[in-house]
């Protein structure tokens, strides 16, 4: 039964993808979103039996590779912690499979959509169900195929393109330094295995290893590398440049993605491996300061974003940044809380955002919109309600959203972490839910309230979404109320030890999650706080005085430029990365290869042959080029004695 | 145990096809032409046959050579020695898989002169199968330079624009490391008083002697692989190669090298393999991150893939070097993957040529519109080529890294940077030909694969799936092999390294 919940997927998507022009788009749907459904339905029991029972389980499939004392095999292994993700993989992918069967209908290519979505999941739950770090590799870079795929499925769009291969190759980024994680875990520990690693991690406590020629602290660096995969993932700060440029991707697949799963699976890798982190004192402070500046960061651009998904996927980013700054500070089991509200509330905001768009027949510009509300009460309602969860509404001892029980439990446990780095993320994660407030009601206001900005044709078109869109926003809705109350006396509560079972490591002395029960009342009162002020602040520029933002926006203030501008990210890499890149390709082609390589080689001789005289002249060219590649054979050079010298260990 | 001449019948049974077709068709040139097709085509299935025969039969647990024949030749040491071990057995099955879709791919596209093509490739074929094939360094030798001969003729008859150009670089870059390695190998006769490699193995070279063997050796197996900065012959012989002749150079040819540095280099000069393995290694690093750089300026389809099949070599290389297991498991396993791989990329390569005569990737772009089948192929061997996990390209890929990273972590940490430029110049390549719109008006009644093509390109996509998934049929093969190699690699080393008593 538990297999069935990794190969259904894998079932659907090769059905619809291999046969789905021969069985044609409707029962290709159906098949895949009905093996969704059931793998779904399966992983609530589960979720049930192994995270409520207590009764963790690993199966071998067979073997993947065997070389010497290498020895990696296909398993699925079910504790707590896969359980959490399977039920927020499969639940929120059927959701978005039943959802899309109503978005994409008009779309000539649906079998293919819905195919790789199938394989999406496919690749998601073999990740999540991993026993060794190969092949939670594998299913990482699988989902980071399907991510690929799915943000490039318009493939006749240019943007979509570009989009697709961005996401991936700074994907590959961040798994460069998760590639360069697995081989020292393996140098160091001799297996991949998670039990086999985790338990011998104490033992290797304060020793070093060489990387590159420097002496590093064997853990610090293995967790260091890890997290640089987690931040490409996730998208945090350095890394996150890819994410905004997703949302060219079918708004389903925004939701599933790049909202509710893949983009949480740097948290979850932090959390499976946190017998490693725990013991990484100097990673874990990595990890809280990447996310908070995260959180604060990806704020601030989310404040002025005008396209309606851009600003959620900022706001996807701030909140990954939350759970990796909780990670940090060794409340794992409140990291994976909100990862899993988040799921519920913001595939709520980006599928009602998708009905929106539906609705405006693919209009996703804000500035364009406005006063939809009495136009489609029912998406406006949904939105609400992912709204008040985003911001972690409620009120404090006695009840709120989704969001209010996870976030506001971060928030307390950074301040009750102390002084230092706890306050560092206590300050960014205050600021940040302000913020947060801000942009997810300006959302508000510019799409439902206010003036209609549009033309006369499309308001005319406005309509609600059909039933099959409706439902899983109906289900969702409720997940994003009723997620937190419900759950969290077993994520964060009286019932965390018996619940995780161990699926989670926290060392002795770690303990600022529990110390958040005893911080001042104005802490907890604080969030409450900020988040009326933010949403005070929306009221005033978009329903009081809505000619503000735009008197505002044309003087180009040079913080608005920097904010809106996304912090120049995507400018500076390209002058630092992308260009010389490609100069430096053209250059070794041109200069390398034909201008030295060629001309002394193969071409030079046949010169020599032929023209003694002319080959004298060439040789004096002086070219600078020519140096050049003289310093880049000094460079080989210079490699190969450094390595002589050091003696190959 | 087999008690028949096994590999000598898969090494010859092709040149037998050849004799059959110079020969008996003979008729009307049309007749003529399709008589050799089906010969050919026949000859090389029924080879394949007993490849996979070989390979089933084939004791995994035995590291040394097994089918072994041994008959006496021209005397003084020299005989005529053939037998395979689980370093080389792979490579005779991936011949042998490679050689009937050569053939089915040159069907339509070669209409001149078909007889002798076909001819060329089949004597190819033999020569290709007996390197893999012989224990004694005059029949590899024989074997091993013999082949550049029908190479050079089916690039120079049946080539491109430029193709006199091209052979006569293949020509020079190779007749250097020819002459070295002939003369390595005479001094190792004069010392040794035979040619058989059985027994060289176990011989215990001078180092001085060593060093010179290894250094010219390497001479002629850098220039096969290629390694870095002997490659430019490369992407020069593959744009003007005709499709076919691109996938056996690419997939068969380049092996070569990195089989001679496991056949020779290694065993039989194991103090120069370590003197000289920071210089490979750097050479390999060198490769991996200069020609992915190439790879990304360049605008011909054929030339962006035989850049980055010298990358792909880089990784093989650096594996070898390692002396560890995992590093020259991953080498085989690299070397039999790219060898599917980028075969398969040249057909598909060959696919849009033969329709619109151009392999400039501007004159392509939205080939998706029209030809979903051709995309979907052509993606998967992206991604094989990208090395994604689930794919062969995957398997071996890591090993060599996993291998190095043991040996020297900054060898490991230059090469992997590997994975992040050969997503960038893969999957640009991939976006320019097949995704966005289709608006060149050339391209506007292009067709989609055809039976003939579905039949080359599906064992190429079953066969990169499946060994991403399940790689054991391969590793299974080389592990006892490859351990006896490294076990008597470290004990040669130790036992220089203790003084002599």
């Amino acid at each position: 039964m538990l297999s069935a919940i990794v190969v259904l997927p894998l079932l659907g998507a090769i059905v619809a993808g291999l046969f789905g022009r021969m069985i044609g788009h409707r029962p290709a749907e159906i098949i895949t979103t009905g093996l969704l459904v059931l793998s779904a339905v399966l992983s609530c029991a589960a979720f049930g039996k192994i995270a409520l029972g207590g009764e963790p389980v690993t199966l071998t499939v067979f073997t993947w590779i065997t070389s010497g004392t290498f020895d990696v095999t296909w398993s699925l292994r079910f504790d707590t912690l896969t359980a959490v993700m399977l039920v927020v993989v499969t639940g929120v992918s059927s959701l978005v499979h039943v959802y899309s069967i109503g978005y994409m209908h008009e779309d000539p290519h649906r079998a293919r959509f819905f195919s790789y979505l199938s394989l999406f999941t496919f690749a998601m739950l073999m990740l999540v169900t991993a026993d060794n770090f190969l092949q939670m590799f594998f299913g990482w870079e699988g989902v980071g195929l399907a991510s690929y795929l799915l943000i490039g499925f318009w493939f006749k769009k240019p943007e979509a393109n570009t989009a697709a291969m961005k996401a991936f190759i700074v994907n590959r980024v961040g798994d460069f330094g998760f590639a360069l994680g697995i081989f020292a875990i393996f140098v160091v520990f001799g297996t991949l295995s998670f039990d086999e690693v985790f338990s011998a991690t104490p033992a290797m406590v304060g020793t070093t290893i060489d990387l590159g020629g420097f002496k590093v602290d064997t853990l610090t660096a293995i967790c260091l590398l890890l997290f640089m995969g987690a931040m490409g993932k996730s998208a945090q700060f350095l890394l996150h440049t890819w994410l905004p440029d997703a949302m060219e991707g079918p708004t389903p697949v925004s939701a599933l993605i790049h909202a509710a799963t893949m983009v949480t699976a740097g948290v979850f890798l932090v959390c499976r491996a946190s017998p490693m982190f725990e013991h990484a004192p100097d990673a874990l402070m990595v990890v809280t300061i990447i996310g908070g500046v995260t959180a604060f960061f990806a704020a601030t651009i989310g404040m002025f974003q005008n396209d309606i998904k851009r600003v959620i996927a900022y706001s996807t980013c701030s909140q990954l940044g939350y759970m990796f700054f909780a990670a940090g500070l060794s409340a794992y089991q409140a990291a994976m809380f909100h990862l899993f509200t988040h799921a519920f509330f913001k595939a709520l905001l980006f599928l009602g955002a998708g009905s929106v768009i539906h609705a405006m027949h693919h209009e996703q510009d804000m500035r364009k919109m406005g006063g939809l509300a009495k136009h489609i009460p029912v998406t406006w309602a949904l939105m609400l309600v992912g709204t008040l969860a985003l911001t972690g509404f409620g009120i404090p001892h006695v009840i709120g959203t989704a969001g209010f029980y996870s976030k506001d439990a971060i928030i307390e446990t950074a301040y009750a972490a102390g002084p230092g780095l706890g306050w560092f993320a206590f300050i960014m994660a205050i600021s940040a839910a302000f913020m947060t407030s801000f942009y997810s009601w300006r959302v508000m206001f510019m799409t439902f309230h206010g003036k209609h900005r549009m033309d006369e044709e499309t308001l005319s078109h406005v309509h609600e979404s059909p039933t099959v869109m409706m439902i899983p926003l109906y289900i969702l809705g409720i997940g994003a109320l009723v997620a937190g109350i419900a759950f969290y006396q077993y994520f964060i509560g009286e019932a965390e030890h018996a619940f995780w079972a161990g699926s989670i490591f926290v060392a002795e002395g770690h303990n600022a999650l529990e110390a958040r029960h005893h911080v001042p009342e104005w802490v907890i009162m604080a969030p409450l706080t900020v988040t009326v002020m933010g949403f005070l602040v929306a009221y005033y520029f978009y329903i009081r005085r809505p000619e503000l933002p735009a008197q505002m926006a044309a003087r180009e203030g040079m913080g608005y430029t920097f904010i809106y501008n996304k912090w120049y990210f995507d400018e500076i890499y390209d002058f630092l990365f992308v260009r010389p890149t490609q100069a430096l390709g053209r250059f070794l082609w041109k200069r390398g290869d034909q201008g030295v390589i060629d001309r002394f080689g193969p071409d030079g001789i046949a010169a020599r042959v032929m023209d003694v005289t002319r080959r004298a002249m060439r040789l004096q060219s002086g070219y600078i080029y020519h140096y050049a590649f003289v310093m880049l054979i000094g460079v080989a050079g210079l490699v190969t004695w450094l390595m002589f010298a050091g003696g190959a260990q | 145990m087999i008690d028949w001449p096994i590999l000598s019948i898969i090494t010859f049974l092709p040149l037998a096809g050849a004799a059959f077709i110079f020969f008996f068709t003979r008729a009307e040139a049309a007749i003529a032409a399709q008589n050799a097709r089906m010969v050919a085509m026949f000859t090389t299935l029924v080879t394949l046959g007993f490849a996979f025969y070989l390979w089933a039969a084939f004791e995994p647990d035995n590291a040394g050579f097994q089918f072994v024949e041994k008959a006496e030749w021209l005397g003084s040491g020299i005989s005529y020695h053939m037998g395979v071990d689980g370093i080389s057995v792979l490579f005779v099955v991936l011949t042998a898989f490679l050689m009937p879709m050569c053939i089915l791919a040159s069907w339509h596209s070669i209409t001149e002169r078909v007889r002798e093509y076909m001819i060329a490739f089949l004597v190819l074929e033999t020569l290709m199968v007996g390197v893999f094939c012989a224990l004694d360094m005059v029949l590899f030798y024989l074997f091993f330079e013999g082949g550049l001969i029908p190479m050079f003729i089916i690039i120079g008859v049946w080539g491109g624009q430029r193709r006199v150009y091209a052979t006569f670089k293949f020509f020079l870059y190779t007749l250097l490391g020819s002459v070295l390695m002939l003369v390595a190998m005479l001094a190792m006769y004069w010392q040794a008083g035979t040619t058989d490699i059985t027994v060289l193995l176990d011989y215990d070279f001078s180092p001085e002697l060593q060093t010179w063997a290894w250094l010219a050796f390497f001479a002629s197996f850098a220039v096969k692989m290629p390694m870095w900065p002997v490659h430019t012959w490369l992407p020069d012989a593959h744009v003007e190669a005709p499709t076919a002749g691109s996938v056996i150079l690419a997939g068969i040819l380049l092996k070569m090298g990195g089989y001679g540095f496991l056949r020779f280099s290694l065993p039989m000069f194991p103090l120069a393999s370590v003197e000289f393995a920071p210089l490979v290694m750097a050479l390999s690093v060198v490769a991996i991150i200069y020609t992915s750089l190439v790879a990304l300026a360049q605008e011909d389809i054929k030339k962006l893939i035989a850049y980055s099949s010298v990358a792909h070599m880089g990784f093989v290389t650096m594996g070898i070097f390692t002396f560890n297991q995992q590093g020259i498991d991953g080498a085989i396993v690299q070397m039999l993957s790219h060898g599917l791989v980028s075969g398969a990329l040249f057909l598909c390569v060959g696919v849009v040529y033969d329709r619109m005569h151009t392999r400039e990737i501007a004159a392509y772009g939205g080939l998706v519109n029209r030809m979903p089948l051709y995309a979907a192929a052509f993606m998967v061997f992206t991604l094989a080529n990208v090395g994604l996990p689930g794919t062969s390209g995957f398997v071996g890929e890591f090993l060599t890294l996993l291998g190095a990273f043991a040996a020297n972590t900054l060898v490991a940490i230059l090469a992997t940077t590997g994975v992040v430029l050969s997503a960038a110049y893969a999957l640009f390549l991939y976006r320019r030909v097949v995704f966005g719109a289709l608006e060149k008006p050339d391209l506007l009644d292009i067709t989609d694969l055809d039976r003939r093509e579905i039949i080359i390109l599906a064992p190429l996509v079953a066969g990169v799936i499946f060994f991403g998934f399940y790689p054991m049929p391969l590793l299974e093969i080389t592990d006892a092999s490859v351990a006896a190699l490294v076990a008597d690699h470290a004990a040669s080393i130790a036992a220089h390294a203790s003084p002599a008593p």
